[in-house]
Formats: structure tokens, C-alpha cells, sequence
């Protein structure tokens, strides 16, 4: 799987689009829907998060999006479910944002094995540095999905050489430092930690954390991602209309299109 | 790192990598600092004139015959702040300063550890944010109102259970945004490696003294140490100076809410799985699928779902034993101890006296039982509860 997610990335000269739901947020007829209303507006890849009771590398936005999912009843299971009708449908590379425990009780190898039987690409465990990630990464290499590391400006280079040898599919490079959210401005040092990364590693870099507006996607890519990562500036729609499953379609569409457009329009750097 | 901080199978540090840099920094400042004697020389001074140590190991006479065996009292209650945090906050602050982060941060729940780490930001001056879940702020006011006195930020949490976990939650999102000029002073001997270590070195001065004392006072070393057990900071603090002695048993009590049974209960110990929580793998309060479950106490500093990894281990192997008290045991013995000893203990110590007045003693038997701090702070809830 993590190899049709590598050769989007060689093969593609533009920057790609890679929006984030938490699965389950409202309930799952609607995350299904808008995770279709995503493709449609320009996905190329899509990155689900499963529900956590406690989420503590996310702002208040997705904080607010797992407590919806978990009330809607959204278990790991019904999230697979949910992953499995998605890949059934779109067929686009999917890759999954994890809190460790919900691996650890479903069981890390049947958790990996699972995921790769609905269509999983790739997973980062939010609260998994390289050091703890041993067992996880055995049992996603055996599974053929991808582990996922990040990378940050406070990475030290050895922490990158680690990331660059052990991780698989992308790097995730954090844009902004702090948890995730919507922010006026993505960091200044940006540039630096994509020549970091593309000093350090074989992997294209995705830059998530902070990313919520169209300049924002371009200012990324033209400094040398491949692609940006929206998760809050999305998933705040949702919060906005609760009650009206056709507007929030609406307005997920008319979110994500424009992002979208920008990471299409933008070219690549040269790696 | 330079250590993976296990305690068996149990420890670790499963947090963003955002943070990684900062732990590395932190266990390499604790490394140096604690052989460091002009590092050491400072922490005792401060805890000598600042803080009050040694505090005394108290013979109870009432108790002990209630109890029927000789039983002492490590009175941390009478530690400037009114509970053992003081030894943590002392040492964290001067740490942080050692490594030039002006700013402290920290979690409460009972609100004792936000006021030992107000009164050590005062004491240092360093700048002191305390985040506490809303329904702690109703709960303890009056350490509200403390904290505000010596110059904290207090910030209202109104997430989940708005209680010590998330708390906790906010304060770790606040830390990765700020980490540069940031001190994140963890109260618990719990989250993620070092701090399950360098509190407990910090805590540990309450065992070591228990040991001198009795020593001096019985010529031996007690049957047994009792302490309650949230995240566990006072009672690895207590027991780290007998581990290597089996003939001195080991019994942490657990808040036991309304019950095991009745699900309303913070018994980690007693009635949790091993888990990732805060940081760490421990035993934590979880349903099926590794949802973290709300904990119940009527007591805000035992109000917890996980436990610190080391006592997760010494409860596997034995060495140490945890057993619950229910809210109306801790409610009974609190009163039975100011009648009886003209001592006021906080509702979080008072599960160690219910339980010491439980367990069967041999008369033979000389039983410390810390108190970990005093019960001012929950005179308003005494009333509430009768």
C-alpha cells in the first residue's frame, strides 16, 4: 500500500492535497459523505484520525471533533468500517493519525493488519517518538503500511537521520510548533526545516499543523513540500453547522476546493 | 534519552516528537544537577528554611491504640504550603532555573501542587502558570485564591471531566506550543520518562527521614508504610528508602469513590489495564476500545485515572500492595483523626488512616502512616458531605 502512496508523491509534480476528518465526527453516514464531499473538491490523499478520549497533541477544534465522533459511538472498529466503505468508494491513499492506546488495546499486529485489509496507506501515532516505536513499526512493515514519523524545527539532525531510517511513505513536517489549529501565519523558519528534511532524508516532506488558508498551502510548497496537510480550518465546519447535513457538505466543498487549487497550482520544488 | 525510563513493563515516553527535544534537555539537566553539591546544598537549604524539613514522624497515641500496634505519622501536612508537593515544586523550580526557563507551567487537581509551584515561583521569581479543571477551581477554592496571592495565572479547564486530567491535557498543549522559555513542573510521579524518576528523587526525602527517625526513635525499621496512592508522588516518596528492605511491607490506598463495584472510583491500581496515558504505559482506567475512563474521588488530588509507572511495577511484583478506601471510609477516619489527634488531614491522607484502622496489625508491629498534607483546604467539602 505505502508504495502507491510513494509514487503519487515521485510522479507528481505539483503539491498535493491532503485534508484531515476525524472519523465518525458527526456521525458516520455524514463523515463518509463529507470525506466524499473532500474527494471531490480536490483530495489526493486523505488523513483520518480515530477518536481519542484524550487527544493531547490536538487544539480545541479536533478536541471537539473526537468528543462528536465518541458520542456518535464511533469504536476502532466502526472507524475501520468507515475506511473500508471510504476505499470501496474513492479509492484515493489513505493514511491515519493514531493516539498509541487505541493501537495497543486493539492489539498492534491486528491492529496494522487490519488496517491494510481496508485500504490503509500510511499511519503517524500522534504520541509515538522513533525510540517507542519498535514493536509498531515491525508490525507496519510487515503489514506493507507505511510508519509515519515527524519532523519539527527542534528536531536535532540525529533525530532526523532516525526519522529518515526508520520512517516510510512521507515525512510529516510540523509547520507550525504547538498542536494542531488555525493560525494567522505558518512559522518563518519553514524553509530551513524542509532543507533539513530533504538534506536528511530520502522521503518528500507534507507539512501539517497551523496550514488553513490557501497562502498558507503555497507559501509550504514553495518551500519545499509536497504537499500540505489541513485538518482544523475543515473540521471547523463541521462545529458550524450541526444540525444540516447538506451544509456542511456545502461548505466542506467550498473549503477545501480553493485549498486544494492552490496545491495543484503550486509546483513542486525540484528534490 | 539516556534512559527509556522503564519500570518493568511500565514507563516509557509515548509523547508528541515535538516534545522530545525538551525531555532530552530535562533529563540531561536532572542528570547533572543531582550530582552537582552546590545543586543539592541548594535544594536542602531551601527545604531546611524555606520549606520546614525535617517534619517530624509523630507517635500517635490514640491511633495506635485504635489500630493496636505502635503507629507514627510522617507529618508532611506540616510542610510549608500544608502538603508534600513543596519537596517536588523546590526542586523542579530550582531546577529551571538552572536551566534558564523563567516560565513555570503546571497541572492541579486538589490545587495543593499549584500552590507549592506558585509559592516556589514567588520564592525564585519565576513566572507561575497553574491550568485546573473548573469543577477543581469550585471544589478548592480557597487554593485558588492562594495561587493568585503569590502571583499565579490560574486558567479554568473546561474539557472532559474538568478535573486533574484535563489538566493535564491543557498543560502538555501548552508546553509543545512554549517550549523554549517554558518549565513544564509535573506534580505526579507519573507522565512520561523523566519525571516518574525526578519526582520521585525529589520525594524520596520523606522515606529517607522516616528511616532516620525510626531508627532513632525504635531502633529499627517499621513493619509497614502506608500512603495514598492518585498519581503516587507522596507514596513513592515514601516507600523508595525501603525498597531494597522486604521485611518492611509496602500498602499504597487507592481512592475507591463509591466503590469498586459501582464503576464511580479512581482504583487504578485495584481495577485498571495497562495503558497509554499522559506519557506513559501504566494501569489506567479504560473501557474496551482504550477510551480513557472518568475516575471518581471525593478527594480532587486522588481524582485520577492512571497511576505512576513505578507503583504499576511494584504492584506487579509484589513488593508493594494497593487496596481502595471509599469516599465515606477517608470521610470517616479525617474525622476520627482530628477528634482523636487534633489533627487536621487532607481527604487524600485520610485513605491511608482508613485503611491502616482496616488492616489487621500484629501488636508487635510499628506501622508510619504519611500524611501527606492537611485538610484546610477541604473543610468547605466536610461540610457539604454531612
Amino acid at each position: 500500500m505505502s508504495a502507491r502512496l510513494e509514487a503519487l508523491m515521485r510522479d507528481t509534480d505539483h503539491g498535493l492535497f491532503m485534508p484531515f476528518l476525524v472519523a465518525g465526527d458527526p456521525d458516520f453516514e455524514t463523515s463518509l459523505a463529507l470525506a466524499g464531499a473532500l474527494v471531490e473538491s480536490g483530495a489526493d490523499i486523505l488523513e483520518l484520525g480515530f477518536p481519542f478520549s484524550d487527544p493531547v497533541a490536538d487544539g480545541p477544534i479536533i478536541q471537539a471533533a473526537d468528543a462528536r465522533a465518541l458520542a456518535a459511538g464511533t469504536t476502532p472498529e466502526r472507524a475501520f468500517e468507515l475506511l473500508a466503505a471510504l476505499h470501496a468508494r474513492h479509492d484515493r491513499p489513505m493514511v491515519l493519525l493514531m493516539y498509541f492506546n487505541l493501537i495497543l488495546q486493539y492489539g498492534v499486529e491486528r491492529f496494522y493488519a487490519r488496517a491494510r485489509d481496508v485500504g490503509v496507506d500510511a499511519v503517524l501515532v500522534a504520541d509515538l517518538p522513533i525510540e517507542m516505536a519498535g514493536k509498531v513499526v515491525a508490525a507496519a512493515n510487515a503489514a506493507g503500511v507505511a510508519p509515519v514519523f515527524i519532523a519539527s524545527a527542534v528536531s536535532t539532525d540525529a533525530r532526523l537521520a532516525r526519522v529518515a531510517e526508520v520512517g516510510r511513505g512521507f515525512v510529516y513536517t510540523v509547520a507550525h510548533l504547538g498542536v494542531t489549529g488555525v493560525r494567522d501565519e505558518v512559522d518563518g523558519g519553514l524553509d530551513a526545516v524542509f532543507a533539513r528534511v530533504a538534506r536528511t532524508t530520502r522521503l518528500p516532506a507534507l507539512a501539517g499543523f497551523g496550514i488553513s488558508t490557501p497562502q498558507h498551502v503555497r507559501r509550504v510548497v514553495e518551500a519545499g513540500a509536497a504537499g500540505a496537510i489541513v485538518g482544523s480550518a475543515l473540521v471547523r465546519t463541521i462545529e458550524e453547522h450541526p444540525h444540516d447535513r447538506d451544509a456542511a457538505l456545502a461548505a466542506m466543498y467550498a473549503a477545501a476546493a480553493p485549498l486544494a487549487e492552490a496545491a495543484h497550482n503550486t509546483t513542486r520544488k525540484p528534490c | 534519552m539516556r534512559s527509556e525510563g522503564r519500570f518493568g513493563s511500565f514507563g516509557g515516553y509515548y509523547v508528541s516528537e515535538l516534545l522530545l527535544p525538551c525531555l532530552e534537555e530535562l533529563e540531561a539537566a536532572w542528570l547533572d544537577a543531582r550530582d552537582d553539591p552546590a545543586f543539592t546544598a541548594e535544594v536542602a537549604h531551601e527545604l531546611a528554611h524555606f520549606a520546614g524539613r525535617p517534619t517530624p514522624l509523630d507517635p500517635a497515641r490514640a491511633l495506635s491504640e485504635r489500630v493496636g500496634c505502635r503507629v507514627y505519622l510522617k507529618r508532611e501536612d506540616l510542610l510549608h504550603g500544608g502538603a508534600h508537593k513543596t519537596n517536588n515544586t523546590i526542586g523542579q523550580a530550582l531546577l529551571a532555573r538552572r536551566m534558564n526557563k523563567r516560565h513555570l507551567i503546571a497541572e492541579t487537581g486538589a490545587g495543593q501542587h499549584g500552590v507549592a509551584c506558585a509559592m516556589a515561583g514567588a520564592r525564585l521569581g519565576l513566572d507561575v502558570t497553574i491550568f485546573m479543571g473548573r469543577k477543581d477551581m469550585e471544589r478548592q477554592r480557597p487554593n485558588v485564591q492562594r495561587m493568585r496571592l503569590f502571583g499565579a495565572e490560574v486558567v479554568p479547564v473546561d474539557q472532559g471531566s474538568a478535573s486533574l486530567k484535563a489538566a493535564i491535557n491543557e498543560a502538555m498543549r501548552y508546553w509543545t506550543a512554549h517550549l523554549s522559555d517554558t518549565f513544564y513542573v509535573f506534580g505526579t510521579a507519573a507522565g512520561p520518562h523523566p519525571y516518574p524518576s525526578l519526582v520521585r528523587d525529589l520525594q524520596r526525602v520523606i522515606g529517607d527521614e522516616i528511616r532516620a527517625q525510626l531508627l532513632e526513635a525504635e531502633g529499627r525499621l517499621p513493619s509497614a508504610v502506608l500512603a495514598c496512592v492518585g498519581g503516587g508522588s507522596n507514596a513513592i516518596g515514601a516507600f523508595t528508602a525501603f525498597l531494597d528492605d522486604p521485611e518492611v511491607r509496602l500498602i499504597g490506598a487507592e481512592p475507591g469513590g463509591e466503590g469498586i463495584a459501582s464503576g464511580r472510583h479512581g482504583a487504578t491500581l485495584t481495577a485498571g489495564t495497562s495503558g497509554c496515558l499522559h506519557g506513559a504505559i501504566s494501569l489506567v482506567l479504560q473501557d474496551e476500545h482504550g477510551q480513557i475512563r472518568e475516575s471518581h474521588s471525593i478527594s480532587a488530588g486522588l481524582d485520577y485515572p492512571g497511576v505512576g509507572p513505578e507503583h504499576a511495577h511494584l504492584s506487579e511484583i509484589g513488593r508493594a500492595t494497593y487496596l481502595p478506601v471509599t469516599d465515606a471510609q477517608a470521610l470517616d477516619a479525617l474525622r476520627w483523626l482530628a477528634r482523636h489527634e487534633g489533627i487536621l488531614c487532607a481527604l487524600e491522607s485520610a485513605h491511608a488512616v482508613a485503611l491502616a484502622m482496616e488492616l489487621p496489625f500484629d501488636p508487635s508491629d510499628v506501622v508510619v502512616i504519611n500524611v501527606s498534607g492537611r485538610g484546610d483546604k477541604d473543610l468547605e467539602h466536610l461540610e457539604a458531605a454531612s
